[in-house]
């Protein structure tokens, strides 16, 4: 079996394994073909997010990959490439605290019920695997966007019942925030642990209406009207 | 240049607890991690953290405290067993206030499930997340307090001057720097050592025990390094861990015949030997959830649906699956004392690398979680006021003579120069790793005697001496992990000599460590083996 590693230019490896994990893979052919390879790994069972990389244009978890003969791997987009699949999240992991993703407030433990802990059980089972932020095409245009995982955590803290004060959650997360999102739904499609951050991004849109922001786009064309006058929706 | 008040090795669970606890005594604080804090070993921890609520039935903290004490066989401190349960409800009351999203009863509780060894549902859980979900939790509150933490920096060693910390030298994998930091406290929080049994553990590659190997060549002693803990139910071709909480549940182990053999509920050395010996009568094992139903698997055991489909193409709602017992968790660790700190003045330890000695010679599952946060938070506590008990001229005097001249010299690199230099590489280590692996999981595993240990620490030692032949093929400076994964294996070789020396001198069974030669406990060595880099101290 034959695999295409994008490293400073891409290289050809072959490998006798079947119905083997892209991680082992990768391992194999370190351990025992190449060892400059480089590569981030940890967990093998697809909780702690290092292995995130793009196969054949996708991201997805090395550890949760079934690799296909002809595959072609590559480093995940829009964070600097360190050295051949590692990529430095340092930036992209940044945006968790620009948008103060954190409980603001906190209060002696208060009753959460069965339903309650359901709102934001799938957003904490984000593993920051970085994949959400690689399918993003809003960072082509806008480096500062705070991205999908970090809504998404936004999400998981202003959903969370325990948390009685998340207004400024909301207030900072207005500009390269929820409005900036073209509702593509890539990040949905790439998330190995099923979240949709387009869906969050949505909810956090409903919030801060309520709390009385409107979408930008809409108000620069005059309170919701396209060019040509019709509603825009 | 100003010293770092509180320095913390390792962003797990332990080193973050640790680091919100320092930063709330209003010392400086900094963590550096050689991964990213939310990929640690932590985020792996399935089960649960114990704390007796009684929010599933009737509970005390004197029950957790005595199933504790019985699972450690005698050799733990009943001091610190009641400390670490006594503390555990405000430690789980704590965690839901920053926002973990615990698992909730009917009636808006935090739900609890029962673990191995338990005398009731006591370990607080969320799905099979639970690790997970606490370590990003406290990632998220270390960023609301905005300490600082560094990625992918690999410890190399803990400066000390006449018994006293200095700092700490790092290797900076991404510029393949050595970078020196000065600091008045140093915490470890760097995790076990299981992945000496490479492929035969479910640990992450990371933990291979880096700082429990700088904390000897620092001159702190390490004790109990022969208990290792075997967890019953790993994945059988990949070691990928099924959670206990399986078998909590209701979960069957089956032989190939479909007869079970043992009561699932034992604490895991028991249950780990058992199936140990029916796979030496040439017995399958596996693990059977098919009666607790695609609802509840759905529910509780999210993960390990996912995870047995990918690796074993097996379905847990209708299919047997097949497990090993493998290596999980490393009981002993740095010695530390009732403030978490070590005999080096100013180095603390917290966490799997650390022995707080309350683990003894089994851990009960949801323990490890549990000491996390009551011993990040002990030694985060504990370095602080260290560092503030500092008289300011020896804290704020320039680095100690004779300590000069190691910051940034030559000498530091020697690890790196030397890995380098060891041409011709007539040896590959990634081999000698998996061999190693190999013979201590067949040899130095859930069975010892005194034939197989004698004999691998002969190999162990002709390892240590074919060290100049083995070195790294990579010459790049830029993130090296070919070097990394050297500097690590040569740790973990270290460590496995300790191992071996502790498991030789315990000429009897206790938990974890089984001689076959010695089967009865013997009340002569009711004792910790501790050991510094001279050799076993008593």
């Amino acid at each position: 079996m034959k695999i295409r590693i994008q490293r400073e230019t891409l290289v050809e490896y072959e490998v006798d394994m079947q119905d083997a994990t892209l991680l082992a893979v990768l391992g194999e052919i370190k351990t025992n073909q190449d060892s400059t390879l480089s590569f981030a790994s940890g967990c093998r069972s697809s909780v702690c997010g290092s292995c995130s990389m793009r196969v054949n244009g996708k991201e997805v978890l090395a550890c949760g990959y079934k690799v296909q003969d002809g595959d072609l791997v590559e480093p995940l987009k829009n964070v600097p490439v360190i050295r051949d699949l590692v990529v430095d999240m340092d930036k992209a992991y940044a945006f968790n605290a620009k948008a103060k993703a954190w409980m603001n407030r906190l209060t002696p433990t208060k009753a959460v019920t069965h339903l309650d802990e359901k709102i934001n059980e799938i957003q904490s089972d984000c593993i920051l695997c970085g994949s959400c932020y690689s399918a993003c095409p809003v960072y082509a245009v806008n480096p500062e966007f705070l991205g999908p995982f970090s809504l998404t955590r936004v999400w998981k803290y202003v959903s969370d019942v325990r948390e009685d004060d998340s207004k400024e959650k909301i207030d900072t997360i207005q500009s390269n925030g929820v409005w900036d999102c073209t509702l593509c739904n890539e990040c949905t499609l790439v998330c190995p642990q099923g979240i949709s951050s387009k869906s969050d991004i949505e909810k956090l849109r409903a919030k801060s209406a309520m709390a009385g922001y409107t979408d930008p786009n809409f108000a620069s064309f005059g309170g919701g009207f396209g060019f040509d006058g019709s509603p825009s929706f | 240049m100003n010293k770092i008040d509180v320095l913390i090795i390792g962003a797990g669970g332990a080193g973050l607890v640790a680091a919100l606890n320092a930063h709330a005594k209003g010392v400086s604080v900094k963590v550096i991690t050689k991964e990213y804090p939310t990929r640690s070993q932590t985020c792996m921890a399935q089960g649960g953290i114990n704390a007796a609520l009684g929010n599933a039935g009737e509970d005390s903290v004197e029950a957790h405290i005595k199933n504790t004490l019985k699972s450690a066989h005698s050799i733990a401190s009943e001091e610190a067993i009641r400390l670490l349960c006594e503390e555990a409800p405000e430690a789980v009351e704590w965690l839901d206030s920053i926002g973990v999203c615990f698992s909730r009863t009917k009636d808006a509780k935090i739900a609890q499930r029962t673990l191995g060894g338990a005398s009731a549902p006591r370990a607080c859980y969320a799905q099979d997340y639970t690790g997970l979900k606490i370590l990003h939790t406290l990632y998220d509150r270390c960023l609301a307090c905005g300490i600082e933490i560094l990625n992918e920096r690999f410890l190399l060693d803990v400066i000390t001057n006449e018994n006293s910390v200095c700092g700490v030298s790092i290797l900076n994998i991404r510029s393949g720097e050595i970078e020196n930091f000065e600091s008045k406290s140093v915490i470890l929080a760097t995790g076990g050592y299981s992945r000496i049994y490479d492929k035969h553990s479910t640990n992450s590659t990371a933990t291979t025990g880096d700082g429990l190997a700088c904390a000897i060549r620092a001159g702190a002693r390490v004790s109990d390094m022969e208990f290792v803990q075997f967890h019953p139910t790993a994945l059988k071709g990949s070691s990928i861990l099924i959670s206990e909480s399986a078998r909590g549940a209701g979960g069957h182990l089956l032989n190939s015949k479909g007869e079970r053999f043992v009561n699932e509920l034992l604490p895991r050395d028991e249950v780990a030997r058992a199936i140990h010996n029916e796979m030496a009568k040439g017995e399958n094992i596996f693990l059977d959830i098919r009666h607790l139903g695609e609802e509840f698997i759905e529910e509780e055991l999210p993960q390990e649906r996912k995870l047995a489909k990918l690796y074993e193409n097996v379905d847990p709602v209708y299919d047997l699956v097949p497990i090993k017992p493998v290596a999980h968790y490393t009981m002993g660790g740095i010695e530390v004392d009732k403030n978490s700190s070590t005999i080096v003045k100013g180095l603390y330890a917290a966490g799997e690398c650390a022995n707080h000695r309350v683990h003894g010679a089994n851990r009960l599952g949801g323990n490890s979680l549990l000491e996390l946060i009551v011993f990040g938070k002990q030694a985060g506590e504990s370095a602080a006021e260290f560092a503030l008990s500092l008289p300011i001229a020896e804290a704020e005097a320039s680095v100690p003579r004779g300590v000069d001249s190691f910051f940034g010299s030559d000498d530091l690199s020697s690890p790196i120069a030397e890995a380098k230099a060891s041409v011709p590489r007539e040896i590959d280590f990634y081999r000698v790793r998996e061999e190693l692996g190999n013979i201590f999981y067949k040899d130095v595993g859930i069975s010892r005697d005194e034939i197989t240990l004698q004999n691998s620490l002969k190999i162990v030692k002709e390892y240590i001496s074919q060290l100049p032949k083995m070195g790294v093929n990579d010459n790049s400076k830029i993130y090296n992990t070919n070097l990394i994964e050297f500097l690590e294996f040569k740790n973990m070789l270290e460590l496995s000599r300790l191992v071996l020396k502790g498991a030789i001198s315990r000429q009897e069974s206790r938990g974890a460590h089984f001689r076959s030669d010695f089967p009865q406990e013997d009340d002569k060595f009711k004792m910790h083996t501790i050991v510094d880099k001279n050799g076993v101290v008593s």
